[in-house]
Order: structure tokens, then sequence, then C-alpha cells
């Protein structure tokens, strides 16, 4: 069972896929703090028009994907700071690139192989080049978001005190979409583009909803995120179905309890919080509803001054 | 420092203009170390356009800033400003340590390092704002009378001298409101720091506030509660008539609807 580990392909999926696990798993944390999940998922799919493109136009496919992410991350970031808004920008960018995709495809009348692993991955058949050009673009993509690390958590949190404090909120978030662009472009070559959509999410929404700490996300994401790829990698391996289904269902067999239970948790930690306050300070707190139900009946109070 | 008599703020014959609607006109006002100024008016009239101004974030169409002397500038840790408040979703992985600890070094690049002078500084100023009980929770499980401390626990992290507040008491039912006001009225006092808090409505502010500046209309006046609150100002300011009524020791404007 786990002499499929001498393999060299089994070793290379291993590694790329660690790498690409790492990365996801840190950019997934600021997409979902930034209302950006969308977007994470629309970028491989605009990616994988660029790639259609290259191959009809006769050059690498990377340089299509990056073309394609890249312009589209940059009209993202652009367009609309609220999230309806941008949701909707993101989706008319998206469906038009695949739109593009599919006539480029069309187009070309060969049997574009290299565009359709962009769809559905090919972990388990990449070279140890690959290999060493995944690590090396991860470990600088890692560089980056640390620098990148407070103000791009600052300014996802904050925006308004952030530029007041003088971050720079509109071009930091240009910066990471960019570098999300470029991440999505390397890693659905090796991945896939469901592939690495499903490392970009499944683990910080499911980490999110366990610890309370931007940090211990990402920590917990990126643990979670090499959990799922080694066992998905593993259990392809030994099995005959695709290393992305087993990925990808292992995410949502774990997100969905914790999805459904994470209430109970949060809820009581809540109160445990307010049982403290109401031992130590002596003025009336009360809970969060309490409030609101008092500020609906302050309302007709204010009604005074300036209305 | 603190010895200087440079006024906070100075504004000469400020405008304010989008596009070409003009937002504040002739706008003059002068306000020195720890004063607590309330900024009133109507919605849209222009109150946090006055803030973003202060902070930079905007430029005045013609008119002199100053901020403590100088031009405003984006960046400035003389000012803490907390914005207007929007409720905080209750699943953020965020607990209030950490959203008091932006105030600290979120502006600075790199990941930071975990000390125990970060930390003391960060449990310090939350034992002002007495928001040390809920330290730890995550900030979408507090009410918005503790969102707000902490909000304004944030603001003051830089040692400002002046301090930016945007309807802090928003949303808050009367017995949050007046700890609120207590705790601003505090902070303003013992660290001789200049309060600009902009509310709808005077009442909670009353017995604290020593002087208002209200906005209405693009025009503006500054001066006491006793000299701006009137009958006779307030219809000047909205150019139609506007009568100011006392009633139950609480302060009303009719009239100045908008």
């Amino acid at each position: 069972m786990f002499d499929i580990l001498q393999y060299p392909f089994i070793q290379n999926a291993f590694a790329a896929g660690t790498c690409v696990a790492i990365i996801a798993a840190i950019m997934g944390y600021f997409l979902i703090v930034r209302g950006l999940t969308f977007a994470g998922h629309a970028l491989p799919n605009i990616g994988f028009a660029g790639a259609a493109g290259a191959v009809l136009l006769g050059v690498d496919p990377v340089i299509g994907l990056l073309v394609f992410t890249i312009s589209a991350a940059i009209a993202i970031g652009m367009l609309g700071k609220a999230m309806r808004e941008r949701d909707i920008a993101v989706g008319i960018i998206m469906t038009f690139a695949l739109g593009l995709g599919i006539l480029f495809l069309s187009l070309y009348s060969g049997y574009a192989e290299r565009v359709y692993s962009i769809l559905f991955g090919q972990i388990v058949g990449i070279s140890q080049q690959n290999v060493l050009f995944t690590a090396v673009s991860s470990l600088l993509t890692l560089v980056v978001l640390l620098i990148l690390y407070r103000p791009l958590l600052f300014s996802s949190f904050d925006p308004e005190v952030a530029e007041a404090r003088g971050v720079p909120v509109n071009a930091l978030g240009l910066a990471f979409l960019v570098l999300v662009a470029i991440t999505v472009s390397i890693a659905v070559q090796i991945v896939g583009a469901l592939l690495f959509f499903t490392l970009l999410i499944g683990p910080a929404a499911t980490t999110a909803r366990i610890v309370q700490r931007p940090l211990w996300v990402i920590l917990l994401a990126i643990i979670l995120g090499i959990c799922y790829t080694w066992s998905g990698i593993f259990f392809a391996a030994n099995g005959t179905w695709p290393v992305s289904f087993y990925i990808a269902t292992i995410s949502f067999a774990v997100y969905l309890p914790i999805r459904l239970l994470s209430p109970l948790w949060i809820g009581q930690q809540a109160r445990k919080n307010i049982a403290t306050r109401q031992g130590t300070l002596s003025s009336g707190f009360q809970s969060g509803k309490d409030e609101q139900n008092d500020a609906t009946k302050a309302s007709g109070r204010v009604s005074g001054i300036s209305r | 420092m603190g010895e200087r008599q440079d006024p906070i703020v100075e504004l000469e014959h400020v405008r304010i203009q989008f596009g070409k609607r003009t937002i504040l006109d002739d706008v003059n006002v002068t306000i020195n170390e720890g004063e607590f100024i309330a900024i009133l008016g109507p919605n849209g009239a222009g109150k946090s356009t006055l803030l973003k101004l202060l902070l930079g974030l905007i430029k005045p169409s013609a008119g002199i800033v100053r901020v403590l002397g100088r031009p405003p500038r984006r960046g400035n840790s003389d000012i803490g400003y907390a914005p207007q408040h929007r409720v905080l979703e209750a699943d953020l992985a965020l607990r209030a340590r950490d959203v008091v600890g932006f105030g600290l070094d979120g502006h600075r690049w790199g990941t930071g390092f975990p000390s125990h002078k970060r930390k003391a500084t960060i449990d310090t100023i939350l034992q002002e704002v007495d928001a040390s009980a809920f330290a730890e929770a995550p900030v979408g499980q507090l009410s918005g009378g503790e969102q707000q401390r902490l909000l304004i626990a944030q603001a003051l992290l830089s040692n400002p001298r002046l301090l930016l507040l945007d309807e802090p008491l928003a949303n808050l039912d009367i017995i949050h409101e007046q700890e609120i006001v207590a705790l601003v009225q505090g902070i303003c006092r013992s660290r001789n720091v200049a309060v600009m808090l902009v509310s709808h409505d005077i009442n909670p502010l009353l017995p604290v506030v020593d002087r208002v500046l209200y906005v209405a209309h693009g025009q503006s006046t500054i001066g006491t509660t006793d000299e701006v609150i009137t009958s006779a100002t307030l219809s000047k300011l909205y150019g139609s008539q506007v009568e100011v009524v006392q009633a139950l020791g609480r302060l009303f404007v009719v009239g100045a609807e908008t």
C-alpha cells in the first residue's frame, strides 16, 4: 500500500502538492476575509481561457494564463469595492473569458490536452523540473505574503482606519490580487483549476470556524491543506478515481460538520464571555441581543434633533 | 511636548466640493488642545467629510487646513480615528485584542512578532477603555457598545493629540450611550486630547462638550451649546424657520427636516 511512495511521479506529486497547499491556504484566508472567494474561483477559469488562446497562437500556455489572470485581477481590483457589486463584475468577466476559451478551443483543430489539464489537473503527471519550479515560486510568493501580512490584514478588516493610518489600501488590494493571479497561473498547470480552488478556500473556510486568531487560522489551514493533499494523492495512487475528486470530497466532508456544529462552540464562547463580564463589572452589561432591542426602542427617542 | 500653544485644528475659509456639488463652504474653525467638540447636523451635511479632510483622505477645494500647524497628511499618528461603525460579522476569526492591535502596528510591513511589551501596551489600553473582560472574545460576538470601546482603544494606541470619532453613539441604547460618552470625556480630560465627535443627537453630550460645530446646508457654525443650539442660530444656518424646544431637560430641534 505504501509502496507507491517509491515511485518518482508520486514523490513529485507529494512535493508539488505540498507547496501549492501551503500557499493556497494563506491566500485563501485573505480571499475569505476580503470577501473575494468568488474571484478566487473565477481566476483559474479565466486562466483556462488564456491558456486556450495561447495554444491557438502557438505560444506557451503559461503566457496566456498570466496575461488573462493578471488583467482580470486588475479589472476585479479596480471594479467596485462593495462586495455585491464586485461579485457581479467578477461573474461578467469570468463568463466572457470562458466564452473566449470555448471559441479558442473550437478554432484550434488539434486536441488541446494541456488546456484540458488546466481545468482538471494532472498532479500525478508532473516532472521534477515542475516540482522545482513550483517550490521556488511558492517560496517567493510566501516571502511577499509575509511582507504584506500586517497591512493586508489591517486593510482587509478595517480599510478606512488603515487608509487613515497611511496604508496604501487600494494598491495593496491590487497587489494581492495580482499575486493571486500569478500563483493561479503557476498552480493550475500543476494541480488544475478545480483542485487549486479547493485548496484555496476549503482549509481556511474550515479553520476560521475553529480558532479565533488570524495566525492560527492560517497555520491550521496549512496543516489541513497538506493533509487533504497527501491523503488525496495517496487514495488516488492506490485507487482508480482522480486526485481532484478525493481532495475536494475530503475538504467538503471536513467542512460540512464543522460548519453545522460551529454555532455550538462559537455561541458557547460568547456566553462564557458574558458570564465573566457580569462577574467582573458592576454595571449592567447585557447580551448583544438585548442591546439591539434597546437600541430600537431608543431610536424613537433620538428623533428630536436634526431630523 | 504639550507645551506648544498651537491650535490642534485650524480651518480657514475651507470649501469642500465633490464634482460640482459643494458640500461645505467657508468653514472657519479653530480647535484647541484638550477641547471636546461635538459635530452635529443632518444626514449628508458633511460631518464625516470634515473628519476625512483632517485625515488627509480628501482635499479642500479652497481654503487652508492645518492639523497641529501642518497640512493634513495620511498616516499622521497624532490623529486617532474611529470611523462610523459597521456591524462586524459574527463569525470573523478575530479577537478583540487583534482589532486593538491593528492600531499599534497594523500599518507596518512584515508579520511582526509577539512580545511582552506589545501585549502589555495593548493590555493597558484595553484597561483604559474598560474592555479587559472581553479582550480574548471574538469581535463578532461583542455588542455594539463593546465593539465601540475597541475602536476607541485602537484609535488611542498611537497616543494621538486629536481623536476623531464618527458616530460612536449610533445604534446604542441610552445606558451604553452614557457609558461611551463618559469614557470619551474621561479620555479627553486625562490625556488632554482634543476630541471631535460626530453625533446626530446633542442630548447625551450636553453635559460634557466644550463647543458644538453644527453643519447644515453647506454652512457651518461653531460655539458653545447655548450659542449654537438656539432657534435664531439654527434658523440662520438652515435658511428656514427652525425652533429649538426644551422639554424634559432635553433639547429638540423642530422643523429642521432635510
